[in-house]
């Protein structure tokens, strides 16, 4: 991956270099990344797998402007993120990522729709519209019926369409998961995961899941592989590709 | 954007912690409702006393024994006032009717029942001059006693018909001090009970049923044109040459309604004392509330952070929320408040003192709801600062 040939015509959205993050654990540091450097394209699908404890939640929270490296660097549309203040990268996560985690956390107190329309009220989306879109988005996910529900009258399935709604209220060009189906049963995960395949096949919007289950990683185009905070092996799956060639290295 | 942080914040406070909340705020509330009690009631007190002493006239000067100052009323006890003192008054230039008073509390007997009050000795001559200088206070039944009513009594309004079982009529009898006197006439309402139920009667009857020759008090008249305070001044000088020391107070009413305005103000301020210690208690509570909300909800910071809350967007959120908690109270404090100056008032009333009425001002009101605001986002300051600096990975990761 360092020896990025720049054979690919299409647009880099995301690009880590040597990022490597250490948390302490009291007085002792814990490595969680080691020397991250890849490229995600825009349009991508990426699964993330790996073993637990391997650094996949880590490398998506920097991958989603949500925590920024110890050291090296982290391009984002262009843009030196690793150096932005926390209001700047609140502000900018905001427009441009939506995130799914797999305990999907929503409010217990708002119902659906307010839950979908949370974040449009950090980015000043007037109330009308950030109804209007809530709605739009609850409906498309086959929640049009559930708006008023709060998430304990949801079931798990349900609740993670709503977080899923939640994260593309914005519109963001990337949409990073966590374990998104982790809490599901497989058939909902299948659910879950066509949802998030449509969006990239009509929309074209980035794709990042991290995930256990391969049969899960095989809805990807991508998969990255990572081992105590490294990245060991990414493996293209052929028989899902959209496009000829392996976009994010650049490798033919 | 506030709205919906209002939202917010309403939707925590009633759906999430109704009962914590509660708890909370009933500090503010207290202290509030303490507050807008005391000031309500208290500015009516300020309103009845100084009407009080309007009744009286401002040209109007007491003399007491006994020193009445800022150390309070010392006169118990003191060396009376004299007939000598009397007539060195009578002579100062300025000075016009003179009238000197006995009080004292007697049993007084009416158809077998006893009850005891105040009985005020006035001179034969000035009944007129004492009882009816007051501005609005006349004669409604009956008619002043003479010269030669030696014992012939004049009742307080709330004698005839609200002091002794049986109503008293002018033409009845009354015993005072075991001697019969003839109820001659019934004066109008004065605005308190201890006023309404005096009886006065004729300062040399006084004199000969009390066996004294003392006086208690003595009031005057300063003639149309003199300057009431310089004539205070100079009766002040004359008896205290006449004393050798100033063992009496010179007053006249203005002084007079000063020196209750100022015992006021300092129950106001003793009050309100009290009433800053539990608003303080209130605010440490609304901290201590905010700092658990805040923990309770690291979860959710750090969703909001997740979805593109900036710090100071969940800086507002927790100062709007604490801020409404501190509103809550007050507005409850108020209610409260109010509530209880009325009952105040209702309670004076029943006592007779009906000249006591509560008065609520608007801008009373506005400031008690400002300030438990503002108290509220003070004390929840740091809880908030806290929740703004959390770091959105940790936050996600609380379990
Ligand atoms: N906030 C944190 N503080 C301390 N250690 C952390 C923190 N987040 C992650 N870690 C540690 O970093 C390593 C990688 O964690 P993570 O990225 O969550 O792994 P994964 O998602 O692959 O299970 C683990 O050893 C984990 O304990
Ligand atoms: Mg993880």
């Amino acid at each position: 991956m360092p020896n990025d040939t720049h054979a690919s015509h299409d647009e880099v959205i995301i690009r880590l270099d040597n990022v490597k993050k250490t948390y302490m654990l009291g007085k002792i540091p814990v490595q969680a990344l080691r020397g991250i450097t890849m490229k995600v394209h825009r349009g991508e699908f990426i699964a993330i797998m790996g073993p637990s404890g391997s650094g996949k939640s880590t490398l998506m929270n920097i991958l989603g402007a949500l925590d920024v490296p110890t050291s090296g660097k982290v391009w984002f549309e262009g843009k030196d993120i690793s150096k932005f203040s926390e209001s700047e990268l609140a502000r900018f996560r905001g427009k441009k990522v939506g995130f799914v985690f797999q305990q999907f956390n929503l409010f217990p107190v708002m119902s659906a729709l307010e839950n979908v329309a949370l974040p449009m009220i950090f980015q000043d989306v007037p109330e009308k519209q950030r109804l209007a879109r809530a709605k739009q988005l609850l409906t498309t996910l086959g929640l049009g019926k559930r708006l008023h529900h709060k998430p304990s009258e949801l079931s798990g399935g349900e609740q993670q369409r709503v977080a899923m709604a939640r994260a593309f209220a914005n519109n963001p060009d990337v949409i990073l998961a966590d374990e998104p189906t982790g809490n599901l049963d497989s058939k909902t995960g299948k659910q879950i995961m066509t949802f998030l395949k449509n969006l990239h096949m009509e929309e074209h919007k980035t794709i990042i899941v991290v995930t256990h289950d391969p049969i899960i990683a095989g809805y990807a185009e991508t998969i990255v592989n990572i081992r105590d905070g490294q990245i060991v092996h990414d493996h293209i799956l052929a028989r899902k590709h959209l496009w000829p060639k392996n976009r994010r290295t650049g490798e033919q | 954007m506030i709205k919906e942080y209002i939202q917010f914040a309403f939707s925590t406070i009633v759906h999430q912690r109704k009962r914590r909340s509660f708890l909370t705020i009933l500090g503010i509330f207290i202290g509030i409702a303490a507050v807008v009690a005391l000031i309500s009631v208290s500015q009516g007190l300020k309103d009845a006393v100084s009407s009080q002493f309007e009744l009286i006239g401002a040209d109007v000067i007491t003399i007491m024994p006994g020193k009445f100052g800022a150390g309070g009323m010392t006169g118990f006890g003191a060396r009376p006032l004299t007939d000598t003192d009397v007539e060195i008054v009578e002579n100062i230039r300025g000075v016009g009717t003179v009238a000197p008073i006995l009080v004292r509390t007697a049993k007084v007997t009416f158809s077998g029942e006893e009850k005891y009050t105040y009985v005020m000795g006035i001179p034969a001559d000035k009944a007129e001059d004492v009882l009816l200088s007051m501005e609005g206070i006349k004669v409604i039944e009956g008619r002043l006693t003479t010269k030669s009513d030696k014992y012939g009594a004049i009742i307080g309004y709330s004698i005839a018909d609200d002091f002794f079982e049986k109503d008293v009529h002018v033409g009845d009898k009354l015993e005072i001090s075991g001697k019969e006197f003839k109820v001659r006439g019934r004066i109008s309402k004065i605005g308190n009970r201890q006023d309404d139920s005096q009886i006065y009667i004729h300062m040399s009857t006084a004199r000969e049923i009390f066996n004294t020759s003392e006086i208690s008090v003595i009031i005057l008249k300063v003639e149309q044109g003199a300057d009431v305070e310089r004539v205070a001044e100079k009766i002040k000088e004359e008896l205290k040459d006449k004393h050798g020391e100033e063992d009496f107070s010179v007053m006249t009413s203005s002084q007079l309604a000063s020196i209750v305005q100022n015992i006021l103000g300092i129950i106001q301020l003793v009050i309100v004392g009290i009433a800053g210690i539990s608003l303080l208690v209130g605010g440490v509570g609304i901290m201590n509330t905010m700092y658990t909300s805040v923990q309770e909800r690291t979860r959710q910071i750090g969703i909001m952070k997740a979805v593109g809350a900036t710090n100071s967007d969940i800086l507002t959120i927790f100062l709007v929320e604490s801020g409404l908690l501190g509103l809550v109270g007050g507005v409850i404090g108020c209610v409260i408040g109010i509530v209880l100056a009325f009952g105040v008032q209702f309670g004076a009333e029943i006592l007779g003192y009906s000249m006591l009425k509560a008065s609520v001002p608007l801008w009373l009101i506005a400031f008690a709801l400002g300030f438990s605001f503002v108290l509220g986002m003070l004390s929840g300051t740091l809880p908030a600062r806290h929740a703004a600096r959390m770091n959105p990975v940790d936050a996600l990761r609380y379990e």
